[in-house]
């Protein structure tokens, strides 16, 4: 190719740090040092429980203290972001490939509209599922009106003839607000691929399953992975769909990091519960970065 | 809207119907009409979910309700459009979060910007670790962003309030606003500069007469795109607004479980509309720019 040298990267002069260093001076100071305040904190000790002070003295206990207090919240955490990941990818999967490759001329168009939903106010879009769902709300009404209860109980997509306050409302808030975010990358990935590839894959295999399988499936896959990472983190910190859409035993780790700061001001705990969730979550992104390579999770 | 989603016609789309052989036998092509149509009309149904909830606001904008949630249908009315921002609380968070935005967003787009132009054109020491840097924002939860932002913000004793509120939202913004544009800049003609600068174009009006209007679609979808994270956040925002300062997303959580008044689906249907309208404007932009091309 001609004129590649052109495109090629030029080598940085002292311009190149001024132009990096408000955005990354932002992103030091208010993100790197307050990680350092948060563990420190995490580390210090409530001398008074009426007072919102602390005390730093290597209290490392307050990790294993928070672990144990908050065990069940933070498996609930995990397990509603996962199961809620998976249901992103079985959702949005199909509709990335049809977006790609059955839309024709209207593919932008309909890309566009899976942006639009989510530029309404994620609250407001959860209290509209909280009014579909409810008591009085359309679907139950229906499921009334068809003698189904009894149907849905039995497939745990309600519990005594109720959506709301069960984990499965919660699972498909999280599913709904962030799945977008699993759609996109799977098409952008599809998209890639060149279509002189499908036609020897088609001929190739006889079975299109198996073309798609062996083809399509691992081209595909980073954009699964960037897909995952970005619903499922999301969806594990988030407390929204679940103090809408559940009840008290759908409580997750948000809420009780959000009550131990802003409630009770037990700052340690809270700071050590925020900094184990964060933790486990960067343990899981380093994986995930170590198979991919970070430039895979810009793109 | 939905109504684009459906393929009706059995057959494939034309780019790949041209690229099929014409010696293609029967049953393969009859297996991929099938699996066609089973796509559309997952599409379908996919559509119709991401689309309830947003119908479900629009429709209960022209609702009356009776007692203080808007939750139940009871009867139309235009009255909530006609008095749009009769609830005072409602009214001044909605300008308090669009003050944020505009203070955030405009913040994050140029030192975002500046930082995608570094990334994109040169090769320097510590690349690696600024990408890092960059990253590390969008996998941290935005539950841990707040708390590490409040213990920051305690431990200096700073008041909370509407500053710490931008400072919260730049920071989220600025990695979304470096990427975007990073990954819009990805295969940029940098030989265009240098053309310039050989016709005697000075630096700085090389990059405002050259550079700038080819990077400008990137860096206005940025800046839409933060916008949009800007004025519906909750979970950060509520860390480090102190007491004194609402936005618009704390307003109606905090107010919940006490009133959903109908202005709330009014000013709701009126920031969608708003963002279609920015998103229409650019692709009204984009399709006279290819044609007068």
């Amino acid at each position: 190719m001609a004129g590649t040298s052109n495109t090629s990267l030029r080598k940085g002069r002292k311009g190149t740090y001024a132009l990096l260093s408000p955005g990354l001076l932002w992103l030091i100071l208010f993100f790197l040092v307050p990680m350092g305040t948060l563990l420190k904190i995490a580390l210090s000790t409530k001398p008074d429980p009426w007072l919102p002070n602390y005390t730093f003295d290597w209290r490392w206990s307050n990790f294993s203290d928070a672990v144990s207090r908050f065990d069940t919240q933070l498996y609930r955490s995990f397990g509603y972001a996962a199961i809620a990941t998976v249901l992103c990818i079985a959702i949005g999967y199909p509709l990335a490939y049809f977006l790609a490759f059955r839309a024709g001329k209207w593919r932008s168009v309909l890309l566009g509209l899976v942006m639009v939903p989510f530029f309404t106010s994620f609250l407001i879009r959860t209290l509209a599922w909280k009014t579909i769902l409810g008591r009085q709300g359309p679907t139950i009404w229906f499921i009334r009106e068809l003698h189904l209860t009894g149907v849905t109980d039995f497939l745990h997509l309600t519990s005594n003839g109720a959506f709301l306050g069960t984990p499965q409302a919660v699972i498909g808030g999280l599913t709904y607000n962030f799945v977008a975010f699993m759609i996109l990358p799977i098409y952008v990935s599809l998209e890639k691929i060149d279509i002189n590839l499908l036609d020897a894959a088609r001929d190739l295999y006889d079975v299109p399953a198996n073309a798609f399988r062996k083809i399509i499936l691992p081209l595909s896959l980073p954009g699964v992975f960037a897909g995952t990472l970005l619903t499922f983190i999301p969806a594990a910190g988030d407390y929204i769909n679940a103090n809408l859409l559940g009840n008290a035993n759908t409580s997750m780790i948000g809420s009780q990091i959000d009550k131990l700061f802003l409630s009770e001001s037990n700052y340690p705990a809270a700071a050590a519960l925020s900094f184990i969730f964060m933790a486990i979550i960067t343990a899981g992104v380093l994986l995930y970065a170590k198979v991919l390579g970070t430039e895979e999770l810009a793109a | 809207m939905t109504a684009t989603a459906t393929p009706p016609s059995p057959s494939p789309t034309p780019a790949i119907t041209d690229t099929l052989p014409d010696d293609r036998p029967a049953p393969i092509g009859e297996r991929r009409k099938l699996s066609s149509r089973i796509l559309g009309l997952w599409a379908w149904v996919v559509y119709l979910w991401l689309f309830a909830p947003i119908l479900v606001i629009i429709a209960f904008s022209f609702n009356k309700p009776t007692g203080k949630f808007n939750t139940a249908w009871k009867q139309f009315t235009l009255d909530n459009w006609a008095h749009p921002f009769d609830k005072p609380e409602y009214k001044d968070a909605l300008i308090t979060s669009l003050q944020v935005a505009a203070v955030s967003v405009l913040i994050a787009t140029v030192i975002g910007g500046l930082m995608a132009l570094a990334q994109s054109k040169y090769e320097f020491k510590g690349k690696g670790l600024v990408n890092v840097i960059v990253i590390l924002p969008l996998t941290t939860p935005e539950i841990v962003m707040g708390s590490s932002l409040f213990t920051l913000f305690f431990a200096r004793n700073v008041g909370f309030g509407f500053t710490t509120i931008v400072i919260a939202h730049v920071l989220f913004c600025v990695s979304f606003v470096a990427l975007t544009v990073q990954a819009r800049m990805r295969g940029f003609d940098w030989g265009l500069e240098d053309a310039a600068m050989d016709l005697g174009s000075s630096p700085l009006r090389t990059f405002w007469t050259v550079t700038f209007p080819l990077i400008l679609p990137g860096i206005a979808a940025a800046a839409l795109l933060s916008f949009a994270l800007s004025i519906d956040d909750y979970i950060i925002t509520s860390f480090v607004a102190g007491d004194a300062t609402t936005t618009f997303p704390m307003q109606i959580f905090n107010a919940n479980k006490v009133e959903i008044p109908p202005q709330v689906q009014v000013l709701a249907t009126m920031i969608l509309l708003f963002t279609l309208g920015l998103m229409a404007i650019g692709a009204w932009r984009t399709i006279k720019k290819a044609a007068t091309t």
